[in-house]
């Protein structure tokens, strides 16, 4: 009995709750990176001056973030405007649930034989709570930050979706893991034969996390801050922490559909057995770190959409691509079978 | 269309305070939008939030006293609110100022016009959401204001012209330095221009937005960059020389389309000619005295003048009535950015609230110059 409680609840709690702190933490430290990197990349030092290097920056901020007044403004909505972060958080972590960051089941939560539609599902939800804190700020600034959002949301799942079945039609599942796996027995990872559909992918990725040059929800010189203009303190941290989150997920979802998950490069060919001197694990997390750096390389590099513009390029662009990229996609598969 | 769309789904407008307190207002600029949704159907310009009654002033102090207040007005172009300001006086004094203080004072105003332009463009490009122009323009801004300091030591408020000429001669090594500098700029202005020209979203930023044809710019009293961006050759430079402009060589860049994209354009060229212009005048430094003779007591005889300089962002004029006394009896300045901010309604009227922010980056106004 003891045994059955133990592999049930205690070690998935227990991995539950090491993701949960190396996330949050990554997420913190996520702005550390972004900070610094930027600040190279416009010759400056960047923070430097918490701890060596300004290392305990992610931590001081954490600190003064936890410590400031909680402000609730006066004609908002009370429950609705505390509701607003909780919505954005839980779903940015509940997502790391099925993400499997190496093959032994000890580097995943979970693998659902639905992962994908999981991640899809519960990834939207977050967009609630931009609307509805945006909206219980009774702000006009947030209010339209916060439509900004859903427009943008809204708009760019699809074609997003769209990429992702074709991901579907290349690994005939919707696990995680099982994507991963396919992508070793075809030998090659997905982002080959995919190409156009992890570029919207990725473009859908940004605009999903609101990331420049698609950060209208929150255009600083636009909305002064947009649907977290009231926010403050812990509530405020929470949106902040649920955006570097939600960026993790998006390249780990990346990583998992388009470059092989935890695979070494060319994972079939014997000639590269060199490289398996970087655990699977290692593998991932370079990964992830890679697509990281290219959305903070964006943040130093581009102007921002119009919102016109924006859904333009959503409608007009992404989504007839990526449908007809999914039936390019879908007949290559089928022809060898004859299914055609 | 979007009648259409208001008369089918109806509809209400919202009205939202853009600014004073604002990070793309530039100032204290306050606008009265009134939105269809994201759309303007109303912009109302509301000013006077740094009014400190500069003219109201003026008129107590004597000439020379009044040449650090026109510092305040435009903070970012001191130097041309000096320039026009001593040139006023002079004017109706009729004194003519020494050939090597009139080459300083223009190598002191291009360098505030490059000074004042590279404000415009890392802030206009930082409101439509690039961030990294802006750290790239300050660090040359900087070198600018280094020379600034060197030369009168101060680098923000001037403070450095005087009725007759300027005050002090150049420091020992200041032209090598200046030189140097303005031999580098060019190489600076490319690489911005990298990260901005053909960038295809800030062409989709600016291109076709807050246009403005050449006979309403004219309507509207433009001057500067907006009217040139709508294709009128209008500098103050060349139609009336002051200092020694007539004798340098330079273009006057124009646009074709007067929009954003135009206007960014022409500022951008404008820089490469101030630099044209600085690198003549330094071969050209004759030697000699920088100040003219001038009276102890500033007392310019009975009547009025008006005398206009080409600041960086327009027509810089300056009216004065003097009575004879020590001090003027009123003066009226003619700032570029308040006649150009009237076109803004215009400008953005029909366009999205994101265009709003781009059309007052691109008239590059500076509240103390529009409340004096």
């Amino acid at each position: 009995m003891s045994e059955l409680l133990w592999t049930y609840v205690g070690i998935p709690l227990l991995k539950i709750l090491v993701i949960l702190l190396a996330l949050v933490l990554l997420a913190a430290y996520l702005s550390w990176f972004e900070r610094k990197l930027l600040a190279y990349m416009q010759i400056r030092l960047g923070p430097n001056r918490v701890g060596p290097r300004g290392w305990l920056q992610p931590i001081a901020d954490a600190l003064k973030l936890f410590v400031k007044e909680d402000l609730t403004p006066g004609f908002g909505e009370k429950f609705v405007f505390l509701l607003g972060p909780v919505l954005i958080i839980v779903p940015a972590l509940l997502v790391f649930s099925v993400i499997p960051f190496g093959p032994s089941p000890n580097l995943f939560i979970t693998d659902v034989n639905i992962g994908v539609l999981f991640v899809l599902a519960v990834s939207s939800i977050g967009v609630y709570g931009i609307i509805l804190g945006g909206w219980a700020s009774n702000n006009k600034f947030s209010l339209m930050g916060g439509l900004r959002s859903a427009a943008q949301l809204i708009s760019y799942e699809v074609p997003m979706g769209f990429s992702v079945v074709t991901v579907l039609v290349m690994a005939e599942s919707l696990s995680l893991v099982r994507i991963v796996e396919a992508q070793r027995e075809a030998g090659v990872w997905f982002i080959f034969p995919g190409f156009v559909a992890f570029f919207i992918y990725f473009v859908c990725g940004i605009a999903e996390t609101n990331r420049n040059p698609f950060d209208l929800p929150e255009a600083e010189s636009e909305l002064v801050a947009g649907y977290h203009t009231e926010y403050s303190g812990m509530k405020f941290a929470f949106y902040f922490l649920a955006e570097y989150a939600n960026m993790v997920v998006v390249s780990s979802m990346a990583t998992v559909m388009f470059l092989g998950g935890w695979l070494r490069p060319f994972p079939n060919v014997a000639a590269l057995n060199f490289l398996d001197v970087v655990p699977p694990l290692g593998w991932f997390l370079l990964k992830v770190a890679f697509f990281l750096f290219v959305y903070i390389w964006f943040r130093g590099t581009f102007p921002r959409y119009r919102f016109d513009q924006l859904m333009g390029l959503g409608w007009k662009v992404l989504l007839p691509v990526s449908l007809v990229n999914l039936l390019v996609v879908a007949y290559f598969v089928a022809l060898p079978r004859g299914q055609v | 269309m979007a009648d259409l769309q208001a008369t089918l789904l109806g509809g209400e407008e919202m009205e939202v305070s853009f600014g004073p307190q604002h990070p793309a207002t530039h100032g204290v600029l306050r606008l009265q939008l009134k939105v269809d949704g994201e759309r303007i159907v109303n912009a109302k310009p509301i000013i006077g939030y740094l009014h400190r009654g500069t003219e109201k002033l003026f008129e107590r102090e004597t000439y020379p006293q009044c040449i650090p207040h026109t510092d305040r007005m435009d903070y970012t172009a001191a130097a041309t609110n000096n320039q026009g300001f001593v040139g006023a006086v002079e004017k109706l004094m009729g004194i003519t100022i020494p050939p090597r203080a009139a080459y300083i004072r223009m190598i002191l105003a291009e360098l505030q016009r490059l000074s004042s332009h590279i404000i415009w463009l890392a802030t206009h490009a930082l409101d439509i959401g690039a961030v990294t122009p802006f750290f790239y323009t300050f660090q040359e801004r900087e070198k600018i204001l280094d020379l600034f300091e060197e030369y009168c030591g101060a680098r923000l408020t001037l403070n450095t012209m005087r009725i007759g000429g300027v005050p002090w001669d150049l420091p020992e090594g200041w032209t090598e330095r200046c030189r140097r500098f303005v031999e580098e700029l060019p190489k600076k202005i490319e690489d911005w221009e990298r990260l901005l020209t053909n960038n295809r979203i800030w062409k989709a930023r600016t291109v076709g937005v807050g246009v403005i044809d050449a006979e309403k710019a004219i309507a509207w009293g433009l001057t500067g960059p907006p009217l040139r961006g709508s294709g009128v050759q209008w500098d103050i430079r060349k139609v009336f020389p002051y200092d020694h402009y007539d004798e340098v060589e330079f273009d006057i860049p124009i646009g074709k389309n007067g929009d954003t994209y135009d206007r960014y354009l022409v500022r951008m060229e404008e820089m490469r000619q101030s630099v044209r212009i600085i690198r003549q005048c330094l071969d050209k430094l004759p030697d000699g005295p920088v100040m003219a003779w001038v009276p102890k007591v500033i007392r310019p005889p009975k009547g009025e003048v008006y005398f206009s300089v080409e600041g960086p962002k327009g027509e810089l004029g300056y009216y004065i009535v003097s009575d004879g006394g020590v001090t003027p009896y009123r003066v009226r300045v003619r700032p570029p950015c308040f006649v150009n901010l009237q076109a803004l309604p215009e400008m953005v009227k029909g366009h999205l609230v994101a265009d709003v922010v781009a059309v007052i980056g691109t008239l590059d106004i500076v509240l103390g110059e529009i409340d004096r």
